[in-house]
């Protein structure tokens, strides 16, 4: 029955003499003890000397492990993986005014990039115009500033949006975004059902770790359908979430809690989009998620496939898919910002290499490299680039690209996997109890869960029990180097040019367009009072991002962080 | 003297910056260590941090920052503790600055600035060598 790995006498033979090796290993250690006490993952996880048959004894090949492209995805969401084509290269790219930016994405084109990948600046993540008083110094400092949609048109002046596929990092604004995105195509001539790319659109995270905080919790996830709704309908090929754990973990999380809460995001938007009326099938293949890969080689490998096996048992078996796709858990990968040092900067090309390797073999569909300097600035052109070389070098050169999960069957890499899915599951299983992920943010939960294995590992570091080379072993200086500048000024001409372009608008238009999403706003939650439609008729009628952010302030309230720590 | 009161740390977060895994993790390394924290939260302005530490009668803020936005909001919040004659309140900050910023935030009375890497002991040595209770306010 079933297709175990190993017959009964292999085990049986394989145990016996796997006792006599551990006395052996005992021996040995009375000659030269072990270099650590406790050997254990970045996550803590502790992990054993070896692993045998004996740790993946009970799987199943089939059931557990299977072909790339086959249920339950273990192996990979396609049937070629990258021997038919690489993942996207993809570098998260946004600096200045929306020209600087655009002039960033052609430089990245040029040297070989394959997909675009926006960073707004925090204004514009948190719904404010430049020209808010709450905007004060951050124009352009850690991504571009987009207020309108003549900035959307500036940032991809000169690209073709059928081809390309572009991604952006915006949350509680996604809507908004999404629609001066849309608007702005259309203006350039392109069709919105050829538009492709991703909204990461994901609000449960921002309460959990990232903390782009606008609205409560519910109206956020209505938004969230909304555009699912839309994109459904009629924008068939968006990503509308990339539901993400990158955030969570980099503010501290394990790698099984950067798993177990970002299913559960996942577990609670398809709930809500079926609430909506939706059918499982029409919207779940066109849910991603982003992982974090951090600089513990094999427990980030083992997470992304055990993620791609959660996510199809449980779309599967929760909630009754039946077409593949909505059990394929496809995402995108950023390296750790957070294992990168300021200190002896060059040391942060060979570990975002480390991780980018990581992530390949882990299977993603698409990759961003960190830069050398990001610990410093977003980067400069000349680490940009030595971070796009590096996923071209583990592309074209090393050859880890031209076999399919070529990890699998490694006995360490399979118990790793399973393990994580197992710990994660008790997770899902906790946050089931407490009904569901937004009792467990009211709670505070999943934050102080967070907070708790931040703490933990930074005591670690402390404690020298992890280590960081040239923090904790081989400590250095942090040594000057030549970074980006963001000019001061153009705060200043951003703002300018925002209020000559209000002037100019048709104000019994724009007015009319606000009403019409006001309306919606208050409305009951349903495809007649979806937000996108009215948000698209309203960013062409020259609203600003935030005029729209502030309607669903004004309707739908706001929150702020509880300060918990 | 032995029977100093405990000190009063405001850990803030100016801006529109979101990233408080630092700030959590001090605020809580400050807390161990025996003093009394107050946390305020991401987004604050500068006008809600110096209330809050007003309000709070603090002996310190540690200012965490990691946007690149500190030489707006650590000036507008020394200038305000001028106005309220609380500039004796010990101001220090943490997170991300360019190593030519340094001096700069200095001049304006920043006491110490923490770069990525600072231990946490040293941090909470530096608090315990340089910050003393405030006089009660007449």
């Amino acid at each position: 029955m079933g297709t175990r790995m190993f017959s009964e006498s292999a085990i049986e033979r394989i145990e016996k003499e796997y006792k006599e090796w551990l006395q052996d290993y005992e021996k040995a250690l009375q000659k030269l003890p072990e270099r650590l006490e406790r050997f254990s993952t970045v996550s803590d996880m502790e992990v054993k000397n070896l692993y045998t048959p004996l740790d993946i004894k009970n799987k199943d090949y089939m059931e557990d492990i299977g072909f790339p492209g086959c249920y339950p995805f273990t192996r990979g969401v396609q049937t070629t993986m990258y021997r038919a084509r690489l993942w996207t290269m993809r570098m998260f790219a946004g600096l200045g005014t929306a020209e600087q930016t655009n002039e960033r994405f052609h430089y990245l084109i040029s040297h070989g990039e394959t997909g675009l990948s926006v960073a707004f600046d925090f204004p514009t993540l948190m719904g404010y115009d430049t020209d808010s008083s709450l905007a004060r110094g951050e124009c352009g400092r850690c991504g571009v500033a987009i207020d309108t949609i003549e900035d959307m048109q500036r940032l991809f002046a000169g690209i073709n949006l059928e081809e390309v596929t572009t991604s952006m990092t915006i949350n509680p604004p996604a809507s908004v975004i999404w629609a001066m995105y849309i608007a702005n195509a259309e203006n350039e001539g392109f069709s919105r059902k050829k538009l492709g790319g991703t909204i990461q659109n994901d609000c449960l995270k921002e309460f959990i770790a990232q903390k782009t905080l606008m609205l409560p919790p519910e109206p956020s996830i209505r938004l969230v359908v909304d555009t699912v709704e839309f994109g459904t309908k009629e924008v068939p090929r968006w990503n509308t979430i990339s539901i993400s754990g990158y955030h969570i973990r980099e503010a501290g999380a394990t790698a099984v809690q950067e798993l177990a809460f970002t299913i559960y995001d996942g577990i609670t938007y398809v709930e809500e989009c079926i609430k909506r009326g939706l059918n499982v099938d029409d919207f779940a293949g066109r849910l991603s998620f982003f992982w974090n890969s951090h600089i513990d080689f094999f427990e980030e490998i083992a997470k992304m496939r055990a993620a791609r096996r959660m996510w199809a048992r449980i779309m599967k078996n929760r909630f009754k898919a039946q077409n593949p796709r909505s059990m394929m858990c496809r995402f995108h990968v950023q390296t750790a910002g957070c294992s990168l040092t300021a200190q002896e900067p060059y040391n942060n090309i060979i570990r975002t290499t480390t991780e980018a390797l990581a992530a390949i073999l882990g299977g993603c569909q698409s990759l961003h490299t960190n830069s050398l300097d990001e610990v410093y600035m977003i980067p400069s052109e000349f680490a940009v680039k030595i971070a796009l070389r590096t996923q071209q070098i583990l592309a074209y050169e090393v050859g880890v690209a031209n076999v399919i999960d070529p990890l699998a069957g490694s006995y360490y890499v399979e118990a790793l996997t399973d393990r994580m899915e197992e710990e994660a599951n008790e997770y899902i299983r906790k946050l089931d109890e407490m009904g569901g992920m937004v009792a467990a943010i009211e709670k505070n939960y999943p934050q102080m869960e967070i907070a708790d294995s931040a703490y933990r590992f930074q005591q670690q570091i402390e404690r020298g029990e992890k280590v960081v080379i040239g923090i904790n072993m081989f400590p250095s200086e942090i040594p000057p180097l030549e970074v980006l500048k963001i000019d001061p000024e153009i705060e200043r001409l951003q703002i300018e040019r925002l209020h000559k372009f209000k002037e100019r608008r048709n104000k019994v238009k724009l007015q009319k367009a606000l009403d019409e999403l006001r309306r919606r706003c208050e409305g009951k939650p349903c495809w007649e009072n979806n937000v996108m439609p009215a948000l698209i008729e309203a960013v062409k009628a020259g609203a600003t991002e935030q005029e729209c952010c502030d309607v669903y302030r004004e309707v739908f309230g706001t929150y702020t962080d509880p300060a918990s720590f | 003297m032995a029977n100093e009161r405990k000190l009063r740390i405001l850990v803030a977060k100016p801006g529109l910056d979101g990233h408080d895994r630092g700030a959590r993790v001090i605020a809580r390394a400050l807390r161990d260590a025996g003093f009394e924290v107050i946390y305020t939260g991401c987004h604050q302005t500068p006008e809600q941090i110096v209330q809050t530490a007003l309000q709070e009668d603090v002996d310190m803020i540690g200012l965490s920052i990691l946007s690149g936005a500190h030489n707006y909001s650590f000036p507008r919040i020394m200038e305000l503790l001028k106005e309220n004659n609380a500039e004796d309140i010990v101001v220090v900050g943490g997170g991300i600055f360019p190593l030519e910023d340094i001096p700069k935030l200095k001049a304006i009375g920043i006491r110490e600035i923490f770069t990525p890497g600072s231990k946490l002991d040293d941090i909470i040595k530096w608090v315990r060598e340089n910050v003393k209770p405030r006089k009660a306010a007449a």
